[in-house]
């Protein structure tokens, strides 16, 4: 294989694997701040019973968040320096603004989270929950206005002569405030969400089928269902206006989602093959004009199509078109989840029938897949382009590095992270099957 | 020397490093200590000595790669493509330190422990000995091409100038570590770690002495701005007094005041190295006008501006939460169910 593909496998391989915590702490972070403030307001001990367990959840998956998370940072040099000497100027500040203000935040305050329970009162513990979740939430801004900046760049201008060309900051608010980077934002956390409250549902389900802390897996689905219907809901919003944003900013983008070859007025399919070849969609089945409707609120409305494209600008059109849609069809079925316990808790039936409850076991895999798919296509999307219309994703390659040595780092990377995945969900199943601790109930009603 | 933007970066630069030399060094130091204590309960001590603040040490290395990435991005696309495996290696080393804490004591089975105990140990020598070893290339000089890129080989990054530098980077961390460990601990361990800190100081003086001749024989553009600035030797001096002040202070059970002068004596030795380097971030032999300096290795002034301001709002929250976060965890380690 050549250095190009091998560099891009690595580079999914490890942001993918890496993306399965992030938005986990981010979602565990908003619950925990619910789950603490509950207990500092009512003093039911269950709730610090609670917050104690899922901090203990939450170290777990910041931990593995860190150990993957510094891999990213360092790829940009390692397999992408020419890509690195082209953004350094724009994209290095958002990094390194996102050390400063939520790396530290989030990892200092973790350790009053985790360790400081004697050490602090309630009201500074309380806080510190408050400020680690703030962290997480602010470490997701700067790399998706990084990443958006990708996708939409504004505020540059280009210097210099290829091919020591780069990109140059002219107006950081721009920059900051490029035409994807709220959308996006948004987008990420509702994922972020999502993916913290069906974690809570599933494991909290689980504890009721199994018959065991009962009081406790209660309480905790209805927070989880609470963020998860809201989450669920919002998320609908932000994709609808991220997807209108795409239109306008990444046509060749939202052309290849819904693989719309002819400018014209679009359709919006539910499932289908994209065959590239004879550019046209097998065995779908498809609204008639509803993608112009979306996007413009009028089904006759011409939206451009792929053929506007030289071939050699257009992204993958399958792979793209397969993951979007999964996404999409993965996150009405998580609205329709949410949903249903709500009414059915409502109805005050939620906890009687089982089959829901597996449903929520399994729901956990929802918004995983859902934010893994979502970034694929959001990425391939993007292609051939490493910065949209600027530099090629073929020109953004390291130049001293070989593919032998990318080869290399990838199986290591691999043997790694197919080690660490399973003392992960080892670990983690432990914890589960540990559950809640008593004596952390007795302390709390002892301290009340 | 002007005092512009560029050397304002080099200087935060190096603040950061030298932040994440000491901070990180002595966990890293403890880890590299780790093994040489065979008991269950003392090796949870260490880990949690270190537990509620090594993860925050380590963002210092992360922001210190991405103010490179942003201040100095060809020195950051050169070292880091160049450089290729053993930055690969140096980050397997931090991905299984970080989880080797985070798993070591969540099982009870004794080869469960072994493992992580070992992994533990062994990334934290690696990891410290390749930031030793990328450093004393950087000073050493690597061959690097007209077009800024790296023109040398894996092998010769392994060159004994600057597997000296790493190896006295392992006792300098060692050595802080041991510190920091008497000044965490209680007990016969604790007077156990204060023989250790004068083996670890030993171990580091006749490594700092080998790499300070190495320097003056086989790298000479490292001492040329002392040379013509003699008061310069100022640091050096205040270096050997704050190594000399440690086993005092350790002798008077002064334990904070030794930990404080192994600070210093980073400090010194960090600035020393600055001093030696600018204006150039990566020397380039055998062609010395290829090297990266703070001006064509650095984005524009524009954005060496926007940073500083982020800088100066940052910094100071950071110095406190920092500041606060060890208040909060001061005094002897202790053990008890939230702890690793």
């Amino acid at each position: 294989m050549d250095l190009l593909t091998l560099s891009r496998i690595q580079f999914g391989l490890t942001i993918g694997f890496h993306y399965i915590f992030p938005p986990l702490s981010i979602g565990l972070g908003l619950l925990l701040v619910f789950m603490e403030g509950l207990y500092l307001k009512t003093k039911n001990p269950l709730y610090h019973q609670m917050t104690r367990f899922w901090v203990k959840v939450f170290g777990l998956i910041f931990a593995l968040g860190v150990a993957t998370g510094i891999v990213m940072e360092f790829q940009f040099g390692t397999n992408w320096s020419t890509y690195s000497r082209f953004v350094g100027d724009v994209f290095g500040s958002a990094l390194a603004a996102e050390g400063i203000f939520a790396f530290f935040l989030e990892s200092g305050f973790l350790a009053i989270l985790l360790f400081g329970w004697d050490k602090v009162g309630p009201r500074v513990h309380f806080l510190s929950t408050i400020l680690v979740c703030a962290g997480a939430h602010f470490s997701a801004i700067w790399i998706v206005i990084a990443n958006s900046w990708q996708q939409t760049p504004a505020g540059h201008h280009l210097v210099g002569q290829a091919p020591n060309i780069r990109a140059e900051i002219v107006d950081f608010w721009q920059l900051v405030f490029n035409p994807s980077s709220i959308d996006r934002i948004w987008h990420v956390y509702m994922g972020a969400w999502q993916a913290g409250a069906f974690f809570v549902l599933s494991v909290s389900a689980f504890y009721i089928l199994r018959n065991k802390h009962i009081d406790f897996a209660k309480a905790s689905i209805k927070i989880a269902l609470l963020v998860a219907a809201t989450a669920s809901v919002l998320q609908l919003v932000s994709g609808h206006s991220s997807a209108v944003g795409v239109a306008e900013n990444q046509p060749a983008k939202m052309a290849a989602y819904e693989a719309h070859y002819n400018t014209g007025p679009a359709d919006l399919y539910l499932f289908g093959w994209v065959n590239d070849d004879q550019e046209r969609v097998q065995f779908g089945v498809k609204l008639p004009g509803m993608l112009s409707f979306l996007i413009y609120g009028d089904s006759q409305k011409p939206v451009t199509g792929l053929k506007e494209f030289k071939p050699e600008d257009r992204p993958p059109v399958n792979i793209v078109f397969q993951s979007y849609h999964a996404m999409v069809a993965i996150g009405c079925v998580l609205i329709l989840i949410a949903w249903l316990g709500l009414f059915l808790w409502w109805r005050n039936r939620l906890f009687s029938l089982r089959w829901l409850l597996w449903v929520f076991v399994f729901s956990v895999i929802g918004p995983q897949l859902a934010n893994q798919l979502g970034w694929l296509s959001a990425e391939v999307g993007r292609q051939p382009w490493i910065v949209y219309n600027l530099l090629r994703t073929s020109d953004g390659l390291s130049k001293v590095v070989t593919s032998g040595q990318v080869l290399t780092s990838i199986i290591l990377f691999s043997l790694i992270y197919l080690l660490l995945l399973i003392l992960f969900i080892y670990l983690l199943n432990d914890k589960i099957q540990h559950g809640p601790a008593t004596e952390d109930l007795n302390t709390a009603r002892h301290r009340a | 020397m002007v005092f512009d933007l560029n050397t304002i970066w080099f200087m935060l630069i190096g603040v950061l490093l030298t932040g994440y030399a000491i901070l990180d060094g002595f966990d890293l130091g403890v880890g590299a200590l780790h093994l040489f204590t065979k008991q269950d309960v003392e090796r949870r001590l260490f880990i949690n000595a270190i537990g509620p603040v090594w993860d925050g040490n380590e963002v210092w290395l992360v922001t210190g790669g991405g103010a490179l990435f942003a201040a100095f991005p060809e020195v950051y696309a050169t070292a880091f493509s160049g450089f290729y495996m053993a930055m690969i290696l140096l980050l397997f080393a931090l991905i299984f330190r970080a989880v080797a804490i985070e798993f070591r004591s969540k099982q009870p089975m004794h080869w469960w422990r072994q493992m992580w105990d070992v992994s533990f140990s062994v990334s934290s020598i690696v990891s410290s000995l390749l930031i030793g070893v990328a450093l004393g290339n950087i000073a050493l000089g690597i061959p690097l091409a007209g077009d800024h890129e790296f023109a040398g080989s894996f092998f010769g990054l392994l060159n004994p100038y600057a597997l000296i530098v790493g190896i006295t980077t392992v006792a300098l961390f060692m050595m802080h570590g041991a510190i920091y460990l008497v000044m965490k601990t209680e007990g016969d361990l604790h007077n156990n770690l204060r023989r250790w800190v004068n083996n670890a100081i030993i171990f580091f003086i006749i490594c700092y002495a080998a790499t300070t001749a190495a320097t003056l024989l086989y790298v000479p553009h490292m001492v040329e701005t002392i040379k013509q600035a003699p008061w310069l030797f100022v640091l050096p001096l205040l270096n050997a007094l704050a190594i000399a002040n440690i086993p005092r202070e350790i002798h008077r059970g002064h334990d904070l005041r030794a930990f404080l002068s192994s600070c210093a004596a980073i400090v010194a030795l960090l600035t020393l190295f600055g001093i030696g380097m600018y204006p150039d971030l990566i020397f380039s032999s055998p062609n010395p006008a290829n090297s990266l300096t703070i001006y064509n290795a650095a984005s524009s002034a524009k954005t060496l501006e926007i940073m500083l301001i982020i800088a100066a709002m940052g910094v100071p929250l950071v110095l406190a939460y920092t500041t606060s976060i060890y208040w909060i965890f001061r005094g002897k380690v202790k053990l008890d169910s939230s702890s690793y």
